[in-house]
């Protein structure tokens, strides 16, 4: 085979499946403990151990959000950290037949000869760390590739570090067990119109596609996290009708069928919008070989972290804002989301700038 | 878009579509006029313009056989040609519905340095050729790029100059107009088993897809021309629904959904073994976002060629022989063949040439 096909294949294969079911999407709670710092203090809340415990705690157990969710994505910290009643978070998802992921990149650092292009770091050791995280519970993975739109950018050269990387990281996830989860974020930053998001996109996506066949990759067992095809940031906004065609369009020229499953980044959206825009997609009448769903980190949180406060007090109305979320992407999915679940909090922006996790 | 958008896009993507419509698939009758004097001297029949030209009347007039065909490619001799009454071979494929399609290439060149790898010409001044076949009436065309299975090959070498000569060559189709059949044929040619041919193809099907991103092809508006996946040549064969699980796995990893169709040429498979497999496929319970159908010379034409035999009293029964043929692959891109073309004589012959060269 042009894939490689290691004792785990089938495993990968039934997991990265089940991970694209209908109906359910991925909950991005990776936040690295510096990034994570950020959402806190934004709430006024201090950036220890058992606070982040504590949210992540909220969000694991909300009442029948898990079962709008197949995976949920953790943070090294966070895949051996317990409810404070004492039960693995990793139970906690198990349990709910969600499936536990975790972020297995180390950031990124600049190219040297570049406009502040990036490629992304975490290798060494990558295979044994997989192993451990296998172990303790953890069934797939994630890797933040991110790209840039400028006058010269993304260059060949960041391109093909970013595809690259993807792949040696998706080959090693394979050999250990882990789906992995391929990112290639193109940023939405700049005032470039819809097309050129659309052109930078398939360009991208095709060089990953190409360097996941060199790695010898199985694609029925990994998962696409791609941005939707949208506006600069500095650029009019767009129906999500429009977004969804560009979008689904640019999928279609680059994404083979194998893919199970495409589970979208929701960049700066707001929480509603990112449900919108999924919603169209999945409304649209074209024929699309993968499963069209979410892996949001702050288009499912926000509104849920600015509810809770960092108060006990509130945790069940934040948890009742987060099972909204849930179940508002749970509908795009199906293309059956009405609307109506945007709180003034759902439609807040979340944009930040030359976003750094 | 990342496509150069021509202004032909609509009529590009309305027009590939059409030729993926189920139910319809291609005849390939664009052999060369040194390829078509083989076929000819085969049934003892002289290789001159009026025998190529009776044998493509017999072809395109045979009696309902046209509904089952989508598109007709053509060998430039035949795009002018007409039938003996006069009417325009183009005008008879058009009144049936059927696409009239051009053979592009002008064959292979052996690549320096290989153990007998090869390129495809054609790119010169074809821009202006094809502008002239859009004129005749041509809406597709054909470019044949070729590779094989060795010890050592096909070479990186090989992969890259033929995925982008056939980019290349599609990029300029569309600016004309015509539908760009994009051919990387891994000849069957060899001991190897079909896990190694599936292993090239998909391997071959990466870079030709990344070659058309770079240049910026239209997929919508291009159709896929592949070798099925199977044993060599020289290894036993296997059978229709092993042949169907590996080629539609090759194809679903590599061949994104905005290709609207597949067309698979035949080798040198015989006409039974062809549809077969193409019915196989069509019956296979898996995600096919294209249609999968057949754009069949020899697997088309052998038994209607033994049953003319260059003889005007043949012409029924030539005619049949093809309407049969054309029924039973029409059925298998339906998934509905049930295996019961009466055999016409030849019909089970394996039409394998070693190293097969048009």
């Amino acid at each position: 085979m042009s894939a490689f096909v290691g004792k785990y294949a089938e495993e990968l294969i039934k997991n990265a499946k089940y991970i694209a079911t209908p109906g359910k999407g991925i909950l991005a709670a990776d936040e690295s403990t510096g990034t994570i710092g950020k959402r806190l203090s934004s709430i006024s809340v201090e950036n220890i151990e058992s606070n982040r415990q504590a949210l992540r705690q909220l969000l694991f157990t909300s009442p029948n959000a898990l079962s709008y969710l197949s995976g949920v994505i953790l943070f090294e910290e966070t895949l051996y950290q317990k409810t404070s009643d004492g039960k693995p978070f990793v139970e906690v998802l198990e349990e709910s037949n969600v499936i536990p992921g975790i972020k297995v990149d180390k950031g990124t650092v600049e190219i040297a000869g570049t406009n502040g292009e990036t490629t992304t770091q975490g290798f060494d050791s990558l295979g044994a760390r997989c192993q451990q995280y296998y172990k303790a519970g953890a069934r797939f993975a994630k890797w933040r590739s991110v790209l840039k739109i400028g006058p010269n950018e993304p260059s060949e050269l960041s391109i093909q570090q970013n595809a690259q990387g993807l792949a040696r990281y998706a080959i090693i996830c394979q050999e250990n067990g882990l789906v992995p989860i391929v990112e290639p974020e193109v940023l939405t930053d700049g005032p470039h119109d819809i097309q050129k998001c659309a052109a930078v996109t398939e360009t991208v996506l095709a060089a990953v596609y190409k360097a996941l066949n060199e790695h010898h990759v199985l694609l029925e067992g990994t998962l696409l996290k791609p941005n939707m095809v949208t506006p600069g940031s500095d650029s009019p906004k767009v129906a999500p009708e429009l977004v969804a065609q560009y979008t689904v369009t640019a999928l279609r020229r680059t994404v083979p069928p194998a893919v199970p499953g495409i589970v979208f980044l929701s960049g700066g959206q707001s929480e509603e919008e990112a449900t919108l825009n999924l919603d169209a997609m999945n409304k649209l009448e074209v024929l699309k070989p993968w499963t069209l769903s979410f892996s949001f980190g702050r288009a499912l949180q926000q509104s849920t972290l600015k509810t809770w406060g960092g108060k006990k007090e509130n945790v069940g109305k934040a948890q009742e804002a987060f099972l909204s979320r849930c179940k508002a992407n749970s509908e795009a999915t199906l293309g059956k989301y009405g609307g109506g679940s945007a709180g003034g909090l759902a439609s807040e922006s979340l944009f930040v700038k030359g976003y750094k996790y | 878009m990342s496509c150069f958008t021509s202004k032909y896009a609509d009529e590009l993507a309305k027009n590939a579509a059409y030729i993926g419509t189920p139910g319809k698939g291609i005849l390939a009758a664009d052999e060369s006029t040194g390829t078509i004097g083989k076929r000819l001297s085969s049934i003892n029949v002289e290789n001159v313009e009026e025998n190529r030209r009776a044998l493509r009347e017999l072809l395109f007039t045979a009696p309902g056989a046209l509904q089952y065909l989508s598109g007709v490619i053509l060998f430039e001799e035949t795009l002018y040609q007409k039938t003996a009454a006069g009417k325009p071979f183009v005008d008879v494929l058009k009144e049936g519905g059927v696409l009239p399609g051009i053979k592009v290439d002008k064959g292979t060149v052996e690549l320096n340095g290989t153990n007998g790898e090869t390129f495809t010409q054609g790119l010169d001044g074809l821009a202006q050729r094809c502008q002239k076949y859009y004129e005749a009436g041509a809406r597709f065309a054909k470019w044949r790029a070729v590779l094989k299975i060795g010890a050592n090959e096909p070479t990186e070498l090989a992969i890259q100059e033929n995925a982008n000569g056939l980019a290349m060559y599609a990029a300029i189709c569309q600016q004309c107009g015509l539908v760009p059949i994009v051919e990387p044929e891994i000849l069957v040619d060899g001991s190897h088993d079909i896990k190694k041919c599936a292993e090239v193809t998909e391997r071959v099907l990466a870079a030709c897809y990344k070659s058309l991103n770079d240049h910026h092809v239209m997929l919508e508006g291009t159709l896929l021309k592949p070798n099925m996946v199977t044993p060599g040549s020289e290894s036993p064969k296997v059978a229709p629904e092993v042949i169907a699980e590996y080629t539609v796995r090759a194809l679903q990893r590599t061949v994104p959904a905005a290709v609207p169709a597949i067309v698979f040429l035949s080798g040198g498979q015989s006409e039974e073994e062809a549809t077969l497999n193409l019915n196989a496929m069509n019956k296979l319970q898996t995600k096919k976002p294209w249609s999968l159908s057949f754009s069949f010379g020899r697997a088309l034409q052998q038994s209607t060629l033994k049953a003319w035999a260059g003889k005007e009293e043949n012409l029924k029964k030539a005619q049949d022989a093809l309407l049969l043929r054309c029924k039973a692959n029409s059925e298998a891109t339906l998934g509905t063949y049930k295996g019961d073309a009466k055999l016409g004589e030849g019909a089970a012959e394996s039409l394998h040439v070693s190293n097969y060269k048009y």
